[in-house]
């Protein structure tokens, strides 16, 4: 069909001979497996940092603001940083979805999901530093807009901080259905190939009942499209209004009017880095290379380095305007940051933001695994740096030079700024362990003409469908053929062999019917070869399919489609 | 009411879209089509009305941007108006500069929650909503289109087994 066709000049976005049941197996498989060792052994670590961080939370508000390391001169220090760190983080997500999706990239398909993810994770934790701040949280409700037992005294709707509140309130609830939403379809997915009761009843749950209709398809392209036309503005009106905290000040350092562009650049600058850091760990742990391509991780280099790249502009900008200005006072604050106490933490920050990024010009850097990872710690270090200089710096020389200080923080910040770490990476990874990790449902409308196995099909001029009269015709049940064939003896013992015999004196039969795939009909077959526990079939590999395909006569290729051995040893584990 | 369907199986959506034309060219009608993921032109090619999800959400736009207004003229300059660093709260017109961010932010938060409440409603997608799909494997690879059998079982089945159909069955519904 002439809609499936994409240039050959085009790198395939996903790799290997896939076709739509093995995009399926493959984002299922995370979920349905079991963790291993080093999942563990993270998420105990970041639980640990996460606890850790609960402790001092709780300190701060028992105690009060006063356990951080803040001071008369520097009142805002890394309360405020955190924030914009993570609300920054918080950007690439929707941008990948929204903005991508409006230009009709298809490689954000592989990466919008855990982007989305990420996003909604790193906001939570934004949001947390606010809050806490506030001194007493269980008044939070006081800045939402309702009738008061102060007589008519409502909120300050001209002050930044409450357009604040508004604007990641949006960003938030506004990320989470558009997630939500794409999920549906990957969440029924899994909901249809659960095996056991629980699984199904809860990934049914997840999936609000999606059926797949044509009218329910139609309505959730328009919907995803409608969604990401509001949300290309959001994301852009979200970091813009965080610079508005600084912007509309009348701190030297701050009120500058370029802090808007400036700020989404490099909010989008460092969410990105943050989904190379997380992306390129978790293809390789759940073995998603074939869609998670070093071509996706070669895009998001290249838009770091165009973020990067602006931001760096934004820097030289505001030391020319602050020259150009006159203004002695902005002229100060820009030389103190350069040159003053603080220096070491601006020039971190021109290091890992404007320096970093700019070896991506090479090719052979940016498609380099390690590099890319390394960069994108790099960033993430620098962007944290960037609102650390812009807040910190610029306050600690006060107008009057008798208050000047400097700023350090205590075991509090510190806990606090990891626990949100380790809540964040907590969060991750339980959704890369019971999430479908990738839209699969839009990876599959773009197989045909981004995948390998079609490209190569479409390139040797082979067609890339069939019609033909193949159909099986069956009147509710279909009678199945049971008996083996006698002159398959030797075939049963070899297979007999290779996967086990059972013993009816130390072994039982399990219920063979629990795997998918296998009916009544199949078990009692199976069990007439010599087949009947879970151990058994879970020994099976290509050879003992093709082995019982030629023994059974029926459905062939049966087996590996169900993936009769790995759906036994789950089985067999939980037995 | 009890009535005979059958359900069609396609591996593909190319020969999905093929047998779709062909089955509406043949002047049956379509009940139904489970895809595991969207297929662009099916709708059109089933003769489904266009959705107007998008033109609700305009509307919704619209109801969020009255929404702001009201408030924050109620609020801010009728209510109880105050002198915010020199800058006496009036009149709206005058003020209006430092409320534009909030009538964006609630202009899309109407618009996308509203809309989005709406498909849910409307696709009947809300949790604990038992799922349809005749079949598990509509959500992994396979197609099936629904079609009423009025006493055509069997010119039906010959037209559905050219279209290449992988899987024919006869159920009741």
């Amino acid at each position: 069909m002439a809609s499936h066709y994409e240039a050959p000049i085009r790198k395939p976005l996903v790799i290997g001979d896939k076709g739509y049941h093995d995009v399926t197996v493959d984002i299922a498989a995370p979920v349905e497996g079991k963790a291993n060792k080093q999942w563990w052994i993270v998420f105990s670590i970041s639980l640990l940092a996460f606890l850790w961080g609960i402790g001092c939370i709780i300190y701060t508000i028992s105690t009060g603001i006063g356990t951080w390391g803040l001071n008369k001169t520097v009142g805002w220090a890394w309360d405020i940083t955190n924030f914009v760190w993570w609300v920054g983080i918080g950007h690439a997500g929707t941008l990948i979805s929204a903005v991508l999706l409006l230009f009709r990239q298809k490689w954000r398909m592989a990466i919008n999901r855990s982007a989305e993810a990420m996003t909604i994770f790193s906001v939570i934790q934004a949001g947390l530093f606010p809050i806490i701040h506030m001194g007493r949280p269980w008044l939070a409700y006081w800045v939402l807009p309702i009738p008061n037992q102060f007589g008519s005294l409502w909120v300050n709707f001209n002050s930044p901080l409450l357009w604040d509140v508004f604007a990641i309130s949006t960003y938030l609830s506004v990320s989470l259905v558009f997630w939500w939403t794409g999920l549906l379809p990957d969440f029924a997915m899994i909901r249809d190939r659960a095996v056991k009761p629980f699984q199904k009843k809860i990934y049914s749950l997840l999936s609000f009942g999606w059926t797949g209709r044509a009218k329910d398809w139609q309505r959730f392209e328009e919907v995803s499209l409608v969604l990401a036309g509001l949300a290309t503005p959001l994301v852009l009106s979200v970091h813009t209004i965080v610079s508005f905290d600084f912007a509309t000040s009348v701190i030297p350092g701050w009120h500058t009017t370029i802090f808007p562009p400036y700020f989404v650049a490099g909010a989008v600058f460092s969410g990105f880095a943050m989904v190379n850091t997380l992306l390129i760990i978790m293809r390789k742990v759940s073995n998603l290379e074939a869609y998670i391509t070093i071509q996706h991780i070669e895009l998001m280099n290249i838009v770091i380095m165009i973020t990067g790249s602006i931001v760096g502009c934004a820097y030289i900008t505001e030391l020319f305007m602050a020259w150009y200005s006159g203004v002695e006072y902005e002229q100060y604050a820009f030389l103190n940051r350069a040159t003053g106490p603080y220096a070491w933490a601006y020039w971190a920050m021109m290091t890992c933001n404007v320096f970093s990024p700019q070896f991506m010009w090479s090719k052979k850097l940016r498609t380099s695994i390690m590099f890319s990872f390394f960069i994108s710690i790099v960033v993430n270090i620098g962007m944290w740096f960037e609102r650390f200089v812009i807040i910190v710096t610029s306050l600690h020389r006060d107008y009057l030079p008798s208050s000047w200080t400097m700023f350090s923080p205590t075991f509090v910040d510190i806990g606090i700024f990891i626990g949100t770490i380790g809540f964040f990476f907590v969060l991750f990874l339980l959704y890369s362990r019971t999430f479908p990790v990738i839209a699969q449902a839009e990876v599959k409308s773009i197989l045909k003409s981004s995948g390998e196995k079609y490209k190569t099909l479409r390139e040797a001029g082979k067609p890339m469908y069939e019609i033909n009269r193949v159909a099986d015709i069956k009147e509710k049940i279909v009678e199945e053929k049971s008996l083996p064939e006698a002159d398959s003896k030797e075939q049963v013992s070899a297979l007999l062999t290779s996967i086990g015999v059972f013993d009816s004196a130390v072994d039982t039969p399990d219920d063979l019917k629990q795997i998918k795939g296998i009916g009544p009909q199949m078990e009692i077959t199976l069990n007439q070869i010599g087949v009947y526990t879970f151990a058994q079939v879970s020994r099976m590999t290509q050879k003992e399919y093709d082995l019982l395909d030629s023994i059974t006569g029926s459905f062939p290729g049966r087996a590996q489609r169900d993936d009769w051995a790995g759906q036994a040893k789950i089985l067999n584990n939980k037995k | 009411m009890s009535s005979k369907v059958i359900h069609a199986f396609y591996n593909d959506d190319d020969v999905l879209m093929h047998a779709v034309k062909k089955v509406k060219a043949a002047k049956f009608h379509i009940e139904e089509v489970y895809c595991p993921f969207p297929v662009h032109g099916l709708d059109k090619a089933m003769g489904l009305a266009p959705t107007r999800l998008a033109i609700m959400s305009f509307m919704y736009g619209c109801v969020g941007l009255s929404v702001a207004i009201t408030m924050m003229n109620y609020m801010m300059i009728q209510d109880w108006p105050q002198d915010i660093g020199g800058k006496p709260s009036f009149s709206y017109l005058e003020n209006m500069p430092a409320f534009v961010p909030i009538m964006f932010e609630l202009t899309v938060f109407f618009a996308a929650h509203l809309m989005v409440i709406t498909f849910y409603m409307r696709s009947k997608l809300w949790p604990f909503k038992e799922a349809e799909n005749p079949d598990v494997r509509t959500t992994d690879d396979h197609f099936l289109m629904e079609i009423e059998i009025h006493d055509n079982e069997a010119e039906l089945k010959e037209l559905l087994l050219s279209t290449g159909a992988v899987e024919i069955n006869i159920t009741e519904k």
